[in-house]
């Protein structure tokens, strides 16, 4: 059933270009209903899951004489971010909703992502999970290339080419892993399963998990990201931080830590410090919290503040898979979803519902125009997702950076000052943007009234709606999530991870 | 000495007979009762008994029998080169039809006659081990292929190009026979595997050198890869475009299938070694130079390129240097790889000129810049040509994708631990990052940027939009399903005995 994500996005893509001319406008239903049944697939199969399983969707050879198999699995974590792409294909839909320009072609790309996507979270071969890492890159470059904003043609080409040149690591160990075993297989558990000589392992490790780590915003690789995110256009950018991001995070858990354990282990001499790649990455992605923080508190552009915090909550996924013990971990994959849902959340407020309104996103012209008076709704929605971003309980950021943090403090005691500083400085940008943005204007009665907006749309309502349910539902009953993530990390796929450090 | 079996001769040649034959009838035809018709029309027709005949050889080629050789290979017949000669068959006739809609030239039958020479050249080409018969083979193909270039007189750059074309061609062919003649006063052989004996066992002589770098020269012209690549972007761009769809992908195929059996069935012994801890000079360390360079300077100077006939031209070079990477690796499973990487590629190759012999009809030039709003005048062109530009480039799931995985995963399974192989395959794959830059330029002016006020829709005839169309799905099937062929590529070649 699962499958199906997959295929009906394609379909749907399909349809759409199919689709007459004169017929345009039912680009948007078809898109919305394509998306919504594939959430309701993704959600039911999340209910019937039954926990520590690891579900088959499909099966079949594909290229026998190699050992490539058309191989489609779920176990709890991908189940999670499965759910968490449904959620936000079908609220990026919402958000597009004022689409006009070439509707069709918007939303076949947008299809096109969103089935690549599902294919990679579902992928158990590694032949079929590259197919489709590698699928999610052209439909990007022309959603931002066709419908973006300020320079969008520079930063679709960056960001293609950082993702191509990401996949390009990734290729080269995947290829080394799959003759290195003997070119039988290339499903994810026979390759997890075999034994790597540890000086392969040593290099192969860092060349895929920074491969991996380039799209997952690995600081200093990150610069694609933040002109990426904010060229695009909403949806593309919800999708692009909200699910796009957490395949190079999956990626690297999934495919350069099973395959490669002892990669993390220590090297057997010290240089600067550095005991071995496991110190490496988690100082990289300290480094990505702090300095995405800060440089989020500096810019004057609405959009890039969202795009650099987008990097320091990316920085706490990657730091919380180099503690190397269950509870970091889980709270990388809880931070997945959150993070997800969160930017998700801030694009839209920033993208579509001030952006699309005022036609600008310089902090400094949105003060006078008293926001928080104009549109309510823009603002108490940015609130609660700022909120919820700076981790205050009940939410879902509170969980996943509270796990993370307690991670670290069992394997990195000493980085967790900085990881402190990073989070005042994520409370501080928020703040920042917030008072400039909506509620910088004086409120005298002198003043002239503000120029009045387009009213807020009952899809905007609706999207913003199911985003901060969600954000909710996350913080309030984890354990929702944390019941299927724990068996699967206990599983026999993390095997070698769990005897190699944690 | 062996006495020739002429019943044997002619079971072995009864393909080349047909194609042969059908070029006559095709000029006896076309003159004797079209000559007043309009060229249209007399292309159709030309075409249509073209292509018959090359599906009669296709035939004749399926029901033959699997093994044949005479007089120790000057022809012989075997699984695999019947598969090759297939492949060159088909491409054939997709560029007979690609030529229906072309008006350069009012002597129909004359162009069509030395379109099947050439292909006849290139089933002999294929079909030998033998020197002379291979030296003879390419020549009868490069003669043909020269005229080709040059044969819209009307324009400077046709003749420009095809003099270029036989200057280089002349000098690189007059390199490979001085190569040739060493190897014969060496061996006393012209056969392929006597020559390979007599190298065998012996340390590496200066005129077994010579005739090593000889060879590359001859050879690396056909293929166009650097540094003997300067005639490929002029004959690229002045050519007539059937005559370059024929030179980018049929000579192509045919070139490097007889390269890569001369090098590693006539120098078997000789291969030497690249690696820097084990220098030994060989055919492989020359052969990692002229990849690396064709690699490198293919793909950088493509990124400068407006005209797209001379964008293909330089990819072509680089896409030269991946396939040289199969030579290196030199095994069965490289082998497979080289012809499904070469195939794919012609297949492609032959798309994006297909969708160009619209375009340059319609706007009057090839450059990169008059594509914008393609996406708008000609959805369905535009969608083949990004799928073609895409597998090209080597996304997945399209077959260039397939091509690069199946020719990196043998590069590494052939010497395992080999820290030159593995350099090699980062260094392609690097370099394959870099040519989605160009590419993607190509689509981005098709598909982002506004078509000009007023344009209309791009008309196109229906037979180039199913040929389009078909060579899209090739493209797409093949690389969805690689096994069609792939399973075929590997039995013909185990087989073979290769």
């Amino acid at each position: 059933m699962l499958a199906w994500t997959i295929y009906i996005s394609f379909l749907g893509a399909l349809a759409l270009f199919l689709l007459p001319s004169r017929r345009a406008a039912w680009a948007r239903i078809l898109a919305l209903t394509t998306t919504i049944i594939t959430f309701a697939i993704t959600l039911t199969a999340f209910i019937q899951h039954r926990t520590g399983e690891m579900l088959t969707v499909a099966h079949y050879p594909w290229i026998p004489s190699l050992g490539i198999q058309f191989s489609l699995k779920a176990d709890g974590i991908s189940l999670t971010l499965l759910l968490l792409t449904g959620v936000i294909g079908v609220c990026g839909v919402l958000f597009s909703w004022n689409i006009e320009d070439r509707i069709k072609e918007f939303f076949a790309f947008y299809l096109v992502l969103l089935g690549a996507v599902y294919g990679v979270f579902l992928s158990f071969d590694l032949f079929l999970l590259f197919v489709f890492y590698e699928i999610v890159v052209i439909p990007k470059y022309f959603l931002i290339a066709i419908w973006g904003s300020t320079r969008r043609e520079y930063a679709a080409m960056k960001l293609v080419l950082y993702s191509f040149i990401g996949s390009a690591m990734v290729l080269v160990g995947l290829i080394a892993a799959y003759v290195a075993a003997g070119s039988k297989s290339t499903a994810l558990g026979d390759l997890a399963g075999y034994p790597f000589a540890p000086h392969f392992q040593m290099w192969a490790f860092p060349l895929v998990f920074v491969g991996f780590g380039i799209l997952a915003g690995l600081w200093p690789f990150h610069t694609w990201a933040p002109t990426g995110h904010v060229a695009a256009p909403t949806a593309a950018s919800m999708l692009l931080a909200g699910v796009v991001m957490k395949l190079g995070a999956y990626g690297c858990l999934r495919v350069a830590m099973t395959l490669f354990p002892l990669g993390l282990g220590p090297w057997g001499f010290h240089v600067l410090g550095f005991g071995s790649w496991r110190d490496v990455f988690a100082l990289l992605a300290v480094i990505g919290i702090l300095y995405g923080a800060l440089v989020a508190l500096v810019q004057k552009d609405f959009k890039f503040v969202i795009g650099y915090s987008s990097i320091s909550h990316m920085g706490f996924i990657l730091l919380g898979l180099m503690t190397l013990n269950q509870i970091g971990i889980s709270g990388a994959v809880v931070q997945m979803v959150s993070h997800g849902i969160l930017a998700g959340l801030l694009f839209a407020v920033v993208g579509r519902l001030v952006y699309s309104r005022t036609h600008t996103r310089d902090l400094t012209a949105l003060g006078p125009m008293r926001l928080g008076k104009v549109i309510p709704f823009a603002a108490f929605t940015f609130v609660v997702a700022g909120m919820a971003g700076m981790g205050l309980p009940g939410f879902s950021g509170f969980v996943a950076e509270l796990m993370i943090v307690i991670g670290v403090w069992h394997s990195y005691p000493s980085l967790i000052v900085f990881v402190a500083i990073g989070l005042v400085a994520g409370v501080a940008y928020i703040w920042r943007s917030m008072q400039m943005a909506f509620f910088a204007g004086t409120d005298l009665d002198t003043d002239p009234p503000p120029p009045p907006l387009p009213p807020i749309s009952f899809s905007e309502r609706l999207g913003a709606g199911i985003l901060i349910c969600a954000s909710v539902i996350v913080g309030t009953f984890p354990q929702l999530f944390l019941n299927v993530i724990h068996p699967a990390l206990n599983s026999p796929l993390f095997q070698g991870l769990r005897k190699g450090g944690w | 000495m062996n006495v020739i079996n002429y019943g044997q001769l002619l079971q072995l040649i009864w393909p080349e007979i047909i194609l042969t034959v059908t070029a006559l009838l095709v000029v006896a035809i076309d003159l004797l009762f079209f000559r007043n018709s309009r060229v249209r029309v007399r292309f159709l027709v030309a075409a249509t008994i073209g292509s018959a005949g090359c599906v009669a050889a296709i035939i004749k080629l399926l029901l033959a029998s699997a093994q044949g050789s005479l007089l120790d290979g000057i022809l012989l017949s075997n699984p695999l080169t019947h598969l090759v000669q297939i492949a060159l068959l088909v491409i054939t006739s997709v560029t007979l039809f690609l030529s229906v809609d072309s008006t350069f030239t009012a002597h129909v039958s004359e162009f069509v006659l030395l379109l099947l020479l050439a292909t006849t050249g290139m089933m002999f080409l294929v079909g030998s081990q033998d020197l002379l018969v291979i030296f003879i083979s390419l020549e009868l193909l490069s003669l043909s292929v020269y005229i080709l270039a040059g044969f819209d007189k009307r324009s400077v750059r046709s003749s420009e190009a095809a003099l270029k074309y036989f200057l280089f061609g002349g000098m690189s062919a007059a390199f490979m026979l001085f190569g040739f003649s060493l190897l014969y006063g060496f061996s006393n052989s012209t056969s392929l595997t006597r020559i390979a004996s007599a190298i065998h066992g012996q340390p590496l002589n200066p005129i077994l050198i010579i005739a090593i770098v000889t060879t590359v020269i001859g050879f690396g012209f056909k293929i166009a890869a650097a540094p003997f690549h300067f005639w490929a972007p002029d004959v690229y761009q002045g050519a007539p475009l059937p005559s370059t769809a024929f030179i980018a992908s049929g000579s192509k195929v045919a070139s490097f299938f007889i390269f890569f059996q001369v090098l590693v069935l006539g120098f078997a012994g000789a291969e030497g070694s690249a690696s820097l801890l084990h220098f030994q000079s060989g055919w492989i360390p020359v052969l990692v130079v002229v990849a690396v360079i064709s690699m490198l300077l293919g793909n950088v100077v493509a990124i400068v390129q407006t005209s797209l006939r001379r964008l293909l031209a330089y990819s072509a070079i680089a896409h030269a240097g991946y396939m040289l990477l199969a030579f290196v690796a030199h095994t069965q499973q490289s082998l497979a790889s080289l012809l499904y990487y070469v195939a794919t590629y012609a297949l492609a190759t032959l798309g994006v000129l297909g969708v160009l012999a619209v375009t340059e009809k319609q706007l009057g030039n090839d450059t990169i810049h008059d594509l914008a709003g393609l996406s708008r005048r000609a959805p369905f062109l535009s969608l083949c040509l990004a799928i073609f530009v895409l597998s090209l480039a080597g996304i997945p799931p399209l077959s260039g994708f397939f091509a690069k995985f199946l020719l990196f995963s043998a590069l590494l399974a052939a010497g395992p631990g080999s820290k030159l192989l593995l350099w090699l395959v980062i260094f392609a794959i690097g370099m394959s990052a870099v040519s989605l830059f160009y590419y993607l330029r190509i689509l981005k002016r098709v598909y982002v940027a506004d078509p000009p006020a007023e344009a209309g829709e791009i008309e196109s005839s229906l037979l180039l939009r199913v040929i389009v169309g078909l060579l899209a799905g090739g493209v797409v099937v093949l690389g969805c399903a690689p096994d069609l062929i792939l399973t075929q590529i590997l039995n013909a070649i185990h087989a073979s005995g290769f």
